[in-house]
């Protein structure tokens, strides 16, 4: 059923909106490391070590990812190929947002933010439980992500790829609607709620890793 | 007005074509770009050049055949126009006009700027039709009563002229407005409800044959679309299309 153009974009949009559901959650539970280190940590132990999060919920949530990534690779050598003789004139922003015609761009930063949270976060997680078994430990997350955004270089870092999280949500997340065949007169506030969403938790998470840079 | 003109010259569907420069004087501005390239091709007549193969016929923007690249938009820089429609106000003295076929490879080239978009026409074969008994007995199509909101849309979609501006405009050369307006305007209507699981299911997957792009929802086409096609037509297709796929 994948093979078709519209079943391929169905695709990209259950997946991209699951990604946004897991985004929710996430920053739900880091905003709460700036109010308080002891629900931070009560959250990070439980969402550690609960099986039905370890052990279904996160396999899930990397098979969303990468179905999602592989999918928008397809759909961009699909769509290059569409095309084989380019004009020699192309006025894009003439009648189209740079977001909506950038989603790989912002994809691929995204990407490879992702490339580089896993080697921060969840390679240590997995070698700390699962490889080196060490014992455990409930109160050490908040000290663990205090302690990786010491470098204000990773800040940087984490403050530019969600930047480029807020234009790939930006042009997604009210597209995926369009996707599914929602067009109607809610459609203005799917695309002012998309506005907001898109501005409101990348900033959320780029004053989370800044406001743990000061205090930390 | 004195102008550049840089046109795509291609002899036919294998030659490699290449871009030429030309210049043109005493242009006016009150003529359409269509009478502005007439001009310039009967200069070249005049010097034993081979004129310049463009598609046109109504020249008043109903047939959908004048298609033109023009400065990086289809049918040119105006909206709401297709380039028969296009006048040469829009346009200043010593400007260098770039002029393109419609790119994509589901349209060929033929010759110059005349591209083949024949995958239209087999879109629409393959199910852009409502069937009706015409031995005689026909029923008079204002005895069904219609709602008049599914009327107005269905009327709407109807307008579309298959120009193809739709997928020279897409970056992903996808002719998903095209198709949405063709399937939407018999979808709305009681006539088209009959054959609409197979119509779409069958336009759709000789849309995806043809060879077009994947919609990423940029939204271009509804910009650069000489009858305003909305993609409220898109969203209803992809709906038609999902609920048509369960049914089998
Ligand atoms: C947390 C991460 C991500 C979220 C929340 C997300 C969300 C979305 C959403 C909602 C869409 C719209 C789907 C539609 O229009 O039907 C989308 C499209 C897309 N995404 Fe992502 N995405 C993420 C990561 C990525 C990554 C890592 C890539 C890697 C290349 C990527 C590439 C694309 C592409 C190419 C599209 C297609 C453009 C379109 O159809 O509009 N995304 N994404
Ligand atoms: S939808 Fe608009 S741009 Fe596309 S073929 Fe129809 S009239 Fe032309
Ligand atoms: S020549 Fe018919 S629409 Fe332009």
């Amino acid at each position: 059923m994948i093979t078709t153009t519209i079943a391929r974009k169905l695709a990209m949009a259950l997946s991209g909106l699951f990604l946004i559901l897991f985004l929710g959650q996430h920053f739900t539970i880091n905003m709460t490391s700036v109010f308080s280190e002891k629900t931070f940590n009560f959250l990070s132990h439980f969402m550690g070590n609960n099986l039905v999060v370890q052990f279904i919920l996160q396999p899930l949530l990397i098979l969303g990812v990468v179905f999602h990534f592989v999918m928008g690779f397809v759909l961009e050598i699909k769509n290059t190929r569409s095309r084989s003789v380019k004009y020699q004139s192309y006025k894009g922003s003439a009648n189209a947002s740079w977001v909506s015609r950038n989603m790989i761009i912002s994809g691929i930063v995204v990407l490879s933010f992702l490339g580089l949270h896993f080697y921060d976060f969840w390679v240590p997680e997995i070698n700390y439980k699962y490889i080196e078994f060490l014992p455990q430990d409930p109160d050490r997350y908040y000290g663990e992500l205090v302690h990786k955004f010491h470098s204000p270089f990773r800040v940087a870092i984490y403050a530019l790829s969600f930047v480029f999280l807020s234009l790939h949500l930006f042009h997604g997340f009210s597209s995926s609607f369009q996707s599914m065949g929602l067009n109607n007169k809610y459609t203005r506030g799917i695309k002012l709620f998309t506005v907001a969403f898109s501005l409101v938790i990348p900033a959320g998470f780029i004053f989370i890793a800044i406001f743990h840079h000061q205090n930390g | 007005m004195n102008l550049k003109l840089k046109i795509w010259r291609q002899a036919n569907a294998e030659a490699k074509g290449k871009t030429i420069t030309y210049s043109i004087s005493d242009i006016s501005p009150d003529m359409s770009f269509l009478e502005m390239m007439d001009m310039h091709n009967e200069q070249l007549i005049q010097q034993g050049e081979d004129p310049v193969a463009f598609d046109h016929d109504c020249r008043e923007g109903i047939c959908g055949m004048c298609s033109m690249f023009i400065n990086g938009e289809a049918h040119g820089p105006d909206r709401l126009v297709t380039t028969c429609q296009l006048h040469m106000r829009k346009f200043k003295d010593g400007d260098t006009i770039t002029i393109e076929p419609f790119r994509a490879n589901a349209f060929p080239v033929i010759k110059d700027l005349a591209v083949d978009r024949s995958a239209f026409d087999r879109i629409q074969q393959a199910g852009g039709f409502v069937s009706v008994n015409t031995s005689g007995n026909t029923q008079d199509a204002n005895a069904i009563p219609i709602d008049k909101h599914d009327a107005d849309k269905a009327f709407d979609a109807a307008t579309c002229i298959g120009c193809g501006a739709c997928v020279a405009s897409c970056k992903n050369a996808s002719a998903m407005l095209f198709v949405s307006a063709k399937v939407s305007q018999y979808a709305l209507l009681p006539q088209g409800k009959v054959e609409a699981t197979d119509r779409v299911l069958n336009m759709v997957n000789q849309m995806d044959e043809e060879g077009f792009g994947n919609c990423t929802n940029t939204g271009a086409c509804e910009v650069e679309c000489p009858k305003g096609i909305s993609l409220e037509n898109i969203a209803r297709m992809n709906r038609a299309y999902l609920t048509a796929s369960l049914k089998g």
